[in-house]
């Protein structure tokens, strides 16, 4: 397979338009990405990122533009022409088929398989192929069971495999650790200086961009707003060209933590099953005091999620206590409501709204029942509920066509708002908070870190996880690394180095 | 046919004769079943199938005095059937359970229907290899009476046991059946794939139905499936997926469904009708063996709406 060797090619497009009805998703974009360089795609949710990138690999048919591949113009409608002209792509989210081993992966992909497959000959090819590589990955174990890192390094193992050399990577290091996301890109940028491999790569992270791309071209709203060499530019040149001059909430001062402040929220040798049914999670001690935010930092499928849902109620445990407040709590709506205890959980649409119910009721969720001295009510009245939800939606924000759509119109964005909207009003002790920003753009991500912070500073006790380091170096004032199910590792802020809190996240202690 | 005491050797032996003999029927059906949901779909029709399957080749081999035919018919029945319920089950928000459930109760109503004027004639069967001709034991000699069909689908296992791992289709099945979103990106249609294979399902359920009608218990009748192929189903999620286990499977409740009669051979006359219900109840019990409120089962194709 793919015997020869071939070299990096160099890609540009020409005046990129692309419309969907009257919507304009990308307006005359130009961008060149010599060969054997590594470039950077930036720019927010909506900006046209992934519009470009899907007229370039032929998903989309752009309105009008032109594509020169090694300087000559090119046709490209359908993913299959990139593909022949070596054009290769590798998602934010896995393509690999998770029970297929990484050689089936890899071989079934192929533009044409035998009918019977030969595997002794295969196998050998295979192994001679990755001779090739600057790393070794193991293709007889199934893709399953592979770490984030590998199954990322097999993604591009398996472009490179298919005769590919002009890679496109969707924000290709979101899943993985400090650690992988730093060698993955090492080996991505080895290979663009060895002059075998040009990438483009999606991405929100500027210490990435930084330490590992050439260029940079910046999109938002659909054009193009900047573009120029790495070392010429700073974080903040790169963030004005990406959000242009719109305003960002800024964050509260954080306020002084009180260390003998009470504790809220007291977790005891706390087991549980983990979703497999195999393992179990093991909190052994974990204590949140009121006015501080503890995040949980770990590679997602280490116990996080199961975690969050013992704590929200949606999972049994096996043993250990959960205390708020100095009293037992089994997240019952009656308990969450006398302790004050919110949750917003992540995928918020899924787990913490009824998609198809409007958005007035998804606001009222947590007070429908009860009338304005907390008492309950037996007659419930349409009426409170939508000026409640009314002067919520006004309050934060939230933009809704109207208060009576259903709540799976909105934008991620609009979506985490109503639910900060319903879990931030009246009085909150706990705050259970899991990836509240994922997927949300620059200036609703500036919005929400702001309001978890003021929550703290009005004396909310938080417990924050998250996959996102940055967001839990913003916010936390302890950080407690979670592995294989248990808490592994604590720093308080001041003291607290990716580089360490990576080691633990990848369970090298 | 003079009878030969063989004492309590005579229930292993009636186990092992049965067990081949009811087993076949299940082991199409549920080999067909794990291709099927290899392919990420689930066809619950196929008790439909099999009954229709058991009506049309019964049907074609009065009518043309020739087994084979009446199987070729069933297959073809079966295809038809499985056709329809991939077609049905490619437009969006359908859910293939519920088709799956409609189609059952179809296949049975039309096969009744049809199959009316065929209670009374008789059909010839398909033919069986004596193994046993060896002894002079007429129960040996009973219980080593192996239908080809046996065999095929002994041989069939072994054959989608290799298949799914060495050829280009039988990767392709289980690439649209783990991942539609990965063949997508490969340019497989999901959608084609799995058409294809629940038509392959129902064929080889049309097959299992052809053995019921023409050789054991070798007459159309309405009450000529007693559920088989819903217990296929529960087989393949017992077997995991595997071609093999769902043979070993379909031996393990052939041989259950054995056991009634075994006893009663042996002259055991009470409470034998209980163990007419031994494959019942051993699918209750593989049900909440296997099941769990908490996890997913191992090995399951990711794209089955009862594992998603």
């Amino acid at each position: 397979m793919s015997g020869t060797h071939r070299k990096a090619i160099g890609v540009e497009t020409i005046g990129m338009t692309m419309r969907f009805g009257a919507f304009t998703a990308l307006d005359d974009v130009s961008i060149k990405v010599p060969a054997g360089s590594f470039h950077a795609l930036l720019g927010e949710n909506g900006a046209g990122k992934s519009t470009l990138v899907k007229c370039m690999m032929g998903f989309y048919h752009p309105t009008s533009g032109d594509m020169l591949v090694d300087g000559r113009q090119v046709a490209i409608a359908s993913p299959r022409d990139a593909s022949a002209l070596g054009l290769g792509m590798v998602y934010q989210h896995f393509t690999l088929v998770p029970s297929l081993t990484g050689a089936e992966n890899l071989v079934i992909s192929r533009e044409k398989v035998p009918g019977v497959i030969d595997w002794r000959k295969e196998r050998g090819e295979l192994a001679q192929f990755m001779e090739r590589m600057p790393f070794k990955l193991p293709l007889d174990v199934k893709v399953a069971e592979l770490a984030a890192g590998e199954k990322q390094k097999l993604e591009i193992i398996k472009q490179l495999y298919l005769g590919r050399n002009f890679l496109v990577l969707d924000e290709p290091t979101s899943v993985l650790t400090p650690g992988e996301a730093q060698e993955v890109l090492g080996l991505v940028r080895g290979m663009t200086k060895a002059g075998d491999l040009t990438a483009l790569m999606i991405s929100h992270k500027f210490h990435e961009v930084t330490a590992f791309a050439d260029d940079i071209t910046v999109l938002r709203k659909g054009r193009l707003t900047g573009t120029g060499k790495v070392s010429d530019l700073s974080h903040r040149e790169m963030a004005a060209m990406m959000i242009g001059d719109q305003p960002i909430a800024a964050l509260d001062s954080r306020a002084a933590p009180k260390p003998d402040a009470e504790i809220v929220l007291k977790v005891k040798a706390l087991k549980a099953p983990d979703r497999t049914g195999l393992k179990s999670i093991d909190i052994a001690d974990l204590g949140v005091r009121s006015g501080e935010i503890v995040g949980i930092a770990g590679i997602s499928g280490n116990g996080q999620k199961e975690f969050l849902e013992v704590l929200a109620g949606q999972r049994p445990r096996n043993g250990g206590e959960v205390m708020v407040r100095g009293s037992a709590y089994a997240a019952t709506r009656a308990e969450a409501r006398a302790l004050n205890v919110r949750l917003i959980p992540e995928e918020p649409l899924k787990n913490a709204c009824a998609p198809r119910m409007t958005v007035a009721e998804n606001i009222a969720f947590r007070t429908f029942d009860i009338d304005g001295s907390g008492k309950p009510v037996s007659w419930i009245s349409a009426g409170a509920i939508k000026s409640f939800s009314a002067r919520l939606v006004e309050q934060f924000k939230v933009k809704t066509a109207s208060l009576s759509s259903p709540i799976a119109s909105l934008s991620g964005g609009n979506v985490q708002r109503a639910v900060l909207a319903r879990e931030l009003t009246g009085e909150v002790d706990l705050l259970i908070v899991s990836n509240p920003c994922f997927g949300l753009d620059f200036s609703a991500v500036a919005e929400i870190r702001a309001r978890i912070m003021k929550a703290r500073n009005a004396g909310a006790a938080v417990l924050l996880m998250s996959e996102d380091l940055d967001e839990l170096l913003e916010l936390s004032d302890r950080i407690l690394v979670m592995s294989d199910g248990s808490l592994v590792y604590e720093t308080p802020i001041a003291q607290a180095s990716v580089q360490t809190i990576g080691e633990h996240m990848a369970g090298h202690h | 046919m003079e009878t030969t005491d063989i004492g309590l050797w005579g229930v292993p032996l009636a186990l092992l004769g049965g067990a081949i003999r009811v087993s076949t029927p299940f082991i199409f059906v549920s080999l067909g079943e794990a291709i099927t949901e290899r392919s990420g779909r689930i066809n619950l029709g196929l008790e439909g199938t099999l009954v229709f399957g058991a009506m049309s080749a019964y049907a074609v081999a009065v009518i043309t005095g020739s087994p084979w035919l009446g199987l070729v018919a069933a297959a073809l029945a079966g295809l038809c059937f499985g056709l329809f319920h991939g077609w049905i089950c490619k437009f969006p928000k359908v859910n293939d359970i519920a088709i799956g459930i409609a189609l059952m109760l179809f296949g049975s109503g039309l096969a009744f229907f049809f199959g009316k004027p065929f209670i009374q004639p008789s059909a010839p069967d398909l033919p069986a290899i004596p193994f046993g001709a060896w002894s002079n034991i007429p129960q040996v000699q009973a219980a080593l009476n192996v239908n080809v069909l046996f065999l095929i689908g002994a041989a069939l296992a072994v054959f989608l046991w290799w298949a799914f791992r060495n050829t280009r289709v039988g990767l392709i099945v289980r690439v649209v059946g783990d991942s539609a979103d990965a063949a997508r990106a490969m340019g497989l249609n999901p959608n084609t794939v799995r058409l294809l294979a629940t038509g392959v399902g129902g064929a080889l359920a049309g097959i299992g139905g052809a053995y019921l009608s023409l050789y054991y218990p070798g007459s159309w009748t309405e009450r000529i499936s007693s559920g088989q192929g819903l217990m296929a189903v529960a087989l393949v999620i017992f077997a995991r997926w595997n071609p093999l286990g769902c043979f070993a499977a379909a031996l393990l409740f052939g041989g259950a469904g054995a056991l009634g009669p075994a006893l009663q051979s042996v002259g055991v006359t009470q409470g034998y009708y209980l163990f007419y219900a031994a494959p019942y109840i051993l699918t209750l019990i593989i049900m909440i063996a296997t099941s769990s409120p908490s996890r997913t089962l191992a090995g399951a194709p990711g794209e089955l709406s009862i594992t998603k």
